[in-house]
């Protein structure tokens, strides 16, 4: 190393990057030329305007989100099967943070997952029971239990990872009947709904997503509570009523049906902490890990329908 | 290739290969957006972005502000961002970088990393705000760690882009 420095009687030289870098930047100036300052000047007007006609666009994207339907449905048609490729990768990016922390925590897992395994035994039996009594009462009453068929069951190939918005992609869209609105779960519970389609594609805004805002039950006692993303992957619980915070950590949610877009009794999220008023559950369906997405209709397609004419008229006359 | 161009076909294909190799590269960071990863948290850095403002930062003679435009339609269009957000986001970025480099008569490795540092965090803080306006109220502390590792790894894309900026003008 000694002998290198002393090939260089000048002392150690910059580096390259450095000694190019500080040449001062040739930046667009024209000089004297009329036309090459000409030129300048319409080339800042062009970037002005464009930059004035892109708020534009943003503009109507933020006042219509299904704006620009057919282009965005082209876009998620034309990428979406690049995506399609690699859902193994997915699972091998999702899964590496559990493995690991998996590996390490082996023996007190076991331990929590024995204790647990009891007492889920202990309600098995008990829910059993109430199943039995359940399907009696209903016979009884000639309740028939219509549980919709889903529309496509598909796969999540991708999501928006570098941006403030939490959405996922499926690899079904109009072609196999999905349309925006519609909501996605797999088995373990709620995913999302579909705010975009293509034709083979379709996006999902997820339950964490910060504009995602779901009613929901409390399982254990029947407490609704909203429930809106919070943009990191987990959710934030407001009760309804002011007050003693009725969620305690453990506690599960599912959809209330209420509004008509979800349907009742899936299955959403798990209390993580309780904090004072500030309650935050994490979502039973980890997007990165299911391994199937259904999406199923509208739960009362009339929540979604236009006003009837005379309901328009009547609340027309009622506000003026 | 050899060194000396022997054919008008090997001018062509050099020129070529120096006018779209900022524009390809640019697309292809794009593009890694649809690698099928599925994060539940705003993590990995917009590359799109810093390659963007790398090649700006290297060559500033290059690309006019409006170039930013189709650019930036192309990303909001692969990504999926609400239609306009890249677009206006990415000229303002070369427009403030066009008035910073009328003023200041040279820049430094560092003084670029500064000066993409805050494009970065300008970037990150409008995208939030733009998903603020569309109803999605988020705690700006969520963005923290992927603004921290944008700043970290922006010196590494910007070798990527120097390395691709030798080539282009290699013969």
């Amino acid at each position: 190393m000694k002998g290198a420095c002393v090939l260089h009687p000048l002392g150690p030289q910059p580096s390259l990057g450095r000694r190019f870098s500080k040449v001062a930047s040739p930046s667009r100036r024209p000089g004297f030329s009329r036309k090459a300052q000409y030129g300048l000047f319409l080339g800042y007007v062009t970037a002005v305007a464009g930059v004035l006609f892109a708020v534009l666009l943003l503009a109507v994207a933020v006042i219509d989100p299904t704006g620009f339907r057919a282009l965005k449905g082209a876009a998620l048609d034309v990428t979406a099967p690049v995506q399609s490729g690699g859902r193994g990768i997915v699972r091998f990016f999702g899964g590496i943070g559990g493995s690991v922390s998996d590996y390490f925590m082996a023996a007190s897992q076991n331990a929590e997952l024995k204790r647990r395994l009891e007492a889920s035994r202990r309600r098995l039996v008990q829910a059993r029971v109430l199943e039995l009594e359940n399907r009696r009462l209903k016979a009884l009453l000639k309740l028939g239990q219509d549980e919709p068929n889903a529309i496509a069951v598909t796969r999540i190939v991708g999501s928006s990872f570098d941006s403030p918005r939490r959405t996922a992609v499926l690899s079904a869209g109009g072609s196999s009947g999905v349309r925006p609105g519609q909501p996605v779960r797999s088995p373990e519970g709620l995913i999302g709904r579909v705010i975009e389609t293509g034709r083979w594609a379709s996006r999902v805004l997820l339950v964490s997503d910060g504009a995602s805002n779901v009613p929901v039950l409390l399982a254990r006692d029947g407490t609704p509570a909203i429930a809106t993303g919070r943009g990191d992957g987990t959710i934030e619980l407001k009760t309804l009523e002011v007050g003693k915070n009725p969620f305690r950590r453990g506690d599960v949610l599912v959809t209330s049906g209420v509004g008509g877009l979800y349907p009742p009794n899936v299955p959403v999220a798990v209390v993580v902490s309780v904090r004072g008023d500030q309650t935050v559950a994490k979502p039973l369906a980890d997007p990165a890990q299911v391994d199937f997405a259904m999406v199923f209709p509208v739960y009362q397609p009339a929540a979604e329908a236009p006003l009837s004419a005379q309901t328009q008229r009547t609340l027309e006359e009622a506000g003026q | 290739m050899s060194r000396i161009a022997g054919s008008g076909r090997d001018v062509a294909l050099m020129s070529l290969r120096r006018s779209w190799v900022p524009v390809a590269s640019t697309l292809a960071a794009a593009l890694l957006d649809l690698l099928p990863v599925v994060a539940t948290t705003p993590l990995i850095p917009d590359f799109a972005y810093l390659v963007l403002i790398a090649w700006r930062l290297l060559r500033p003679e290059m690309w006019a502000a409006q170039v930013a435009l189709p650019l930036g339609l192309a990303n909001d269009l692969i990504a999926g961002h609400p239609i306009g957000q890249s677009m206006a986001l990415w000229t303002l970025t070369f427009l403030a970088l066009d008035l910073i480099d009328s003023r200041a008569g040279w820049r430094d490795y560092w003084m670029d990393w500064m000066f993409a540092s805050i494009a970065i965090a300008f970037y990150t803080a409008a995208m939030w705000g733009i998903a603020r306006l569309m109803g999605s109220h988020v705690d700006m502390a969520v963005l923290g760690p992927q603004l921290a590792l944008s700043i970290v790894s922006y010196p590494l894309v910007a070798r990527l882009v120097i390395a691709l900026d030798r080539w282009r003008l290699s013969r």
